[in-house]
């Protein structure tokens, strides 16, 4: 679904993406791990567009879309779900969701606010409040049915545990299985093992800006070592 | 007063407000979503006004004619704005603010050139309106018809945009833009497709405010200006990006103007106080009274800082010695130049000597302090006014007057810095200018103390200063003086903490800095020192008139730190130098001066948007940071 | 030791007739370590920025030794040895690590008006001092806005320490941060508070961070405080677990 070939990227001057290959199957949850600063919403802004690569590719449903505008990527159908949220404070939830909003192309429309408030029973009770007088979790639900519709055949989530309590979390992680469900694929960045743990498939460690491991969850979780190394916990 | 004559003004007032708020509205937009605060945004104004003269000049003064040439005006302006997006702003959306703005700038120049060559330099009256051309009787008095329709297209335009802003996809993608432009890409919204459009609607609010006043008011090249700083007023006191805060702003001065001209002349205890001049500052009171009590204007909200990936201010060293020694180079290089050089050389080099001061004060504050004064010139103009009054009305000897000329800059920069740094980013950008405009306008009408538009004339220097040579010597020594104390100061534990106010208000505050004190002091001291360079500028020329603190000299300023180098320590003095040099050059060779300086802002901007002295010192210096 | 250090009463906070602190109180020894978690909104950080003047409270007492300080400024209740660190880092981003700390210290030593003296050599020797012992002596010459999240969360205790203060507000001190830079943090806190007894109050999210380095929890729920006790205590609490905790920290 989504493949990315020896990929570098830098700010500014500063390098921040080493030669990372990594890659997200059709209908899998896969999860980037790491620390703070190792990489890893670099990795997502630049899949979507917001920071040009420097080198390498990358391919999402068989079409290289490396040097296109973010704007020409999600009407792809890759969706981005960005670390701080970044909802529309001004606007309410259901003008947030409008802008999200692109026709699927070629299929159904598959996400409408109606199913998306089935989704999240919460948002449906607060179609017109504005995103300012939302709570962190509330926003955190608001920006993912945002993206949701775009109607997109995957997304990338960029720790979206960070900052929630622990049972916001919690609902989370249900959510995102749910996605899951539904086919989507999903890359998600987490510096969280707890979190990662209770959803992806696969899991890509990274520290540096090189992808240091790559492997199934369960094979990470139970190798201590690169745990220990890269992680932390 | 009577009632019908209070009506009346009431009614004058309102219609008076549609023309403003059309222009506001567009600004306001314009700025929401791009964050660019289009100084051209008054060029547009009075080019809908030419064009429609022009147009139904040809169609006709036919019903037909008229409303199809005010149609098209708007029309060609709204063109003429998605073009210049296109070609200009679009390239610069990631530049700092302030370049931003000086681009526009430089579009306001070329404009005005354009506007001479193609209409001349006569102000054009157009026809009336065909079927509004009458009056109506209103409690007695003769009404203006059209002014009638006027009151009605305030209304309506502020409710079509509404409209389009609260229920159009459209708008709601705007607004969206307009909190966070890069999430909107992410999430499929084409922004570039979106700023033309909106670039354009403002552009045709504005060419439309121009073209419906062609029953009103002549075409003339002098609108852009005062138009936009009408503009910000109204924008700034509505709140920056609230339609509905243009809306009232544009009512309430309008208004506030209808009846300072309704009243005429007032005796208060024997003096005469003629209110119909007061409209000139009464917008501008206005302003600073709304701001003061409302820091983000009637309607606004406080802004969030744009998302922008802006080049991070690196920390400023200690110039090297080999730096020191090149300087001091310099100046000793100019100490001898006189042995050399001609007349006329050494009258421009003066005058590079005053500007580079000028400049360099305005960096103080602009720089250490993020502050960016769009009203320096006032202070510029109260050291000149102070030395020049001094010396003719106090009767001070000139070496007296040239000293303490200064203290007046210094007291007005106290009293309106009081103000102003309440204020931060663009709303402190506007008060200052509203400032300077204040003092502008007392400047030109308080006649009898400073000769109006006259200005005082006659002030020489003190015969041992009188040749061009000495006075050379003068200018240079006082200059470079200044200058130095100004950058020792970049240095001193007063400079880090007026860099640690600007990184950080938040953080400076919780190690005990009074960050509004300091700023404030900052801004006393910058005044000070713009007031050195006006007392040594009035007796270079022997004269001063209002135009030495009118909005151009303040945006001199701005342009001379730019080109320069915001960022670094000594681009404002290069900034100085080349654009004295160049307004210098341009003025006596080039007949459409305007224009090629406007020219060559826009390419050094596009070429160099870190300024010039930033793209030297990273072209050469090897030390280089990641942001 | 157990003097109270800062004796909150009666705290009270609204916003357009919401309450979001209602009538909290509470006390902190010298040298403690004490935690506020709550879930989003449940009022810490109004409660954090009343302490720290930035909001003035409706109602209540702030007690700072003995001296009330409800409705200073931030930079008198600096001045009076209150130091903090903010959330998102707050640091002069132009200026090297080393000036950072030393405009502190000049503020400190109120030499900050002195126009015409150079600061770079003002203060070096203490700025470094205390670079080193929060561990980025190496990053002193560097500009802050090119350094590490972990790193800038460093500098900006040492920019809290300049002033020598006895009380540290430390508003989400972890956030942003990884597992292990979590943890080196809160350590090094810990041991600064213990050796030179500063009394530590922090808000957080991580639970690990909370009950590993915290002596203390107090619980804010909608602006009222539900628990306040030790953390084995204060896991286990029914009312915490059901607002807060959810399940996954009941069984420690």
């Amino acid at each position: 679904m989504l493949e990315i070939e020896r990929l570098s990227a830098a700010y500014g001057l500063a390098q921040v993406l080493f030669d990372l290959t990594l890659d997200v199957r059709a209908g899998e949850i896969a999860v980037l791990l790491g620390r703070n600063g190792a990489g890893k919403s670099t990795c997502l802004k630049t899949i979507i567009g917001l920071l040009r690569p420097m080198s390498g590719a990358i391919r999402f449903a068989g079409r290289r879309i490396d040097g296109l505008e973010p704007f020409q990527i999600a009407r792809l159908g890759l969706g981005y779900v960005p670390e701080d949220r970044r909802i529309f404070s001004d606007l309410t939830v259901m003008q947030n969701l409008e802008v999200g909003r692109q026709a699927a192309h070629g299929r159904p429309s598959e996400w409408t606010p109606r199913r998306l408030f089935e989704l999240f029973p919460n948002l449906g009770r607060m179609q017109h409040r504005r995103g300012a007088r939302m709570s962190g979790g509330e926003q955190q639900m608001l920006t993912i049915a945002r993206t949701l519709m775009g109607n997109p055949k995957a997304i990338l989530l960029d720790e979206p545990s960070e900052g929630l309590a622990p049972l916001v979390a919690e609902q989370l992680a249900k959510t995102v299985l749910e996605l899951k469900r539904e086919g989507l694929s999903v890359l998600l960045c987490e510096q969280s093992l707890y979190f990662a743990q209770s959803v992806a498939d696969r899991a890509f460690v990274i520290e540096g800006g090189h992808v240091r491991y790559a492997g199934t969850m369960q094979a990470l979780a139970a190798d201590v070592e690169v745990r220990d190394k890269y992680l932390s916990v | 007063m009577t009632a019908s004559a209070i009506l009346i003004q009431f009614l004058n007032g309102l219609s008076g407000a549609s023309s403003l708020f059309l222009v506001a509205a567009g600004l306001s937009i314009v700025f929401g979503v791009t964050r660019i605060v289009n100084f051209a945004h008054g060029s547009f104004f009075m080019l809908g006004l030419y064009v429609a003269y022009s147009l139904i000049d040809r169609f006709g003064h036919g019903a037909a004619g008229f409303w199809g040439g005010v149609a098209l005006a708007a029309v060609a302006v709204a063109l003429l704005g998605a073009l210049v997006e296109v070609l200009l702003l679009r390239r610069i959306y990631a530049a700092p603010e302030l370049l931003q703005l000086l681009a526009t700038f430089a579009l306001v120049l070329v404009i005005q050139d354009f506007t001479l060559w193609a209409w001349g330099p006569e102000d054009l009256l157009g026809p009336r309106a065909p079927g509004l051309s009458g009056a109506v009787n209103i409690a007695g008095h003769q009404f203006p018809q059209y002014d009638l329709f006027l009151i009605v297209l305030g209304p309506t335009v502020l409710l079509a945009l509404n409209f389009l802003l609260k229920r159009t996809r459209w708008g709601t993608l705007v607004r969206a833009a307009t909190e966070d432009r890069e999430m909107a890409g992410a999430l499929g919204v084409n922004q570039k497709w979106l700023f033309t459009t909106v670039f354009a609607l403002g552009a045709l609010l504005a060419g439309a405010g121009g073209a419906f006043q062609i029953p009103r008011e002549p075409a003339s090249l002098y609108l852009d200006l005062s138009v936009i700083a009408d503009a910000f007023v109204v924008v700034v006191v509505g709140g920056l990006g609230s339609i509905p805060g243009a809306f009232l702003a544009a009512l309430l001065i309008a208004e506030i103007k209808a009846f300072c001209i309704g009243i005429g002349d007032v005796t208060i205890a024997d003096s005469v106080i003629s209110l119909p001049k007061f409209t000139l500052v009464v917008e501008f009171v206005v302003m600073a009274v709304v701001l003061v009590l409302r820091p983000w204007g009637l309607l606004g909200r406080r802004l969030t800082p744009p998302r922008r990936v802006g080049a991070v201010e690196r920390p400023l060293a200690l110039p090297s010695r080999r730096a020191v020694y090149a300087l001091a180079a310099c100046g000793a290089a100019l100490a001898l130049l006189p042995t050399l050089a001609t007349g006329y050389s050494l009258i421009l080099l003066t005058d590079i000597f005053v500007f580079a001061l000028f400049a360099v004060s305005l960096h103080f504050i602009m720089g250490p302090g993020g502050m960016p004064s769009f009203g320096h010139a006032a202070y510029f103009g109260l050291g000149a006014y102070g030395a020049g009054l001094l010396l003719h009305r106090g009767g001070l000897p000139m070496e007296l007057a040239l000293l303490l000329g200064p203290l007046v800059a210094g007291v007005g920069a106290l009293a309106f810095g009081w103000f102003c740094v309440r204020l931060s980013g663009v709303y402190f950008a506007m008060l200052t200018l509203a400032f300077a405009q204040i003092t502008w306008s007392i400047a030109f009408q308080w006649d009898s103390m400073t000769g109006g538009s006259n200005g005082v004339i006659g002030v020489w220097p003190a015969p041992w200063l009188a040749s061009r040579t000495s006075y050379y010597f003068l200018a240079l020594v006082t200059s470079a003086g200044g200058i130095t104390l100004l950058w020792r100061m970049f240095y001193s534990p007063f400079g880090y903490a007026l860099r640690a106010g600007r990184d950080s208000p938040l953080r400076a505050d919780a190690i005990g800095i009074d960050v509004r004190r300091q700023q404030w002091a900052a801004f006393v001291i910058a005044g000070l020192f713009a007031g050195v360079a006006g007392a040594l500028y009035v007796f270079s020329k022997g004269s001063i008139s209002p135009d030495s603190l009118a909005v151009p000299r303040s945006i001199d300023g701005l342009v001379m730190v730019l080109l320069g180098g915001v960022q670094t320590l000594t681009g404002p003095v290069w900034g100085a130098a080349l654009f004295t040099w160049l307004q210098d050059a341009a003025a006596r060779n080039v007949e459409y001066w305007r224009a090629v300086i406007g020219l060559v802002i826009i390419a050094l901007v596009l070429a160099f948007p870190q300024g010039l002295a930033g793209f030297l010192r990273d072209r050469f210096a090897g030390e280089r940071h990641a942001p | 030791m157990n003097v109270p250090i800062l004796k909150v009463a009666h705290l009270s906070k609204s916003y357009g007739g919401v309450r979001a602190v209602a009538n909290v109180s509470f006390e902190v020894v010298s040298g403690e370590r004490l935690a506020i978690i709550g879930p989003n909104g449940a009022g810490k950080t109004t409660c954090f920025n009343m302490l720290n003047g930035q909001l003035a409270p409706d109602q209540g007492k702030v007690e700072f030794e003995g001296r009330d300080i409800a409705g200073l400024k931030p930079r008198q209740v600096w001045r009076l040895g209150v130091g903090r660190t903010f959330q998102i880092t707050e640091t002069f981003g132009s200026m090297t690590v080393r000036e950072n700390v030393q405009t502190a210290l000049l503020s400190r030593h109120r030499r900050l008006r002195s126009l015409l003296t150079l600061a770079a050599r003002a203060y070096a020797n203490e700025a470094d001092a205390l670079l080193a012992r929060v561990g980025v002596l190496d990053l002193a010459a560097r500009a802050c806005a090119v350094l590490a999240y972990g790193d800038l969360k460093r500098v900006e205790l040492a920019i809290a320490l300049a002033n020598r203060p006895r009380l540290l507000l430390m508003d989400e001190p972890t956030a942003g941060m990884s597992p292990r830079e979590r943890g080196e943090l809160m350590r090094l806190t810990s041991e600064l508070a213990r050796r030179e007894s500063i009394a530590v109050l922090f808000t957080e999210h991580d639970m690990d961070v909370v009950f590993n380095h915290a002596e203390r929890i107090l619980v804010l729920n909608q602006g009222e405080l539900i628990a306040d006790g030790r953390p084995t205590e204060v896991r286990v609490d029914p009312r915490v677990r059901e607002v807060y905790l959810g399940n996954r920290f009941a069984d420690a």
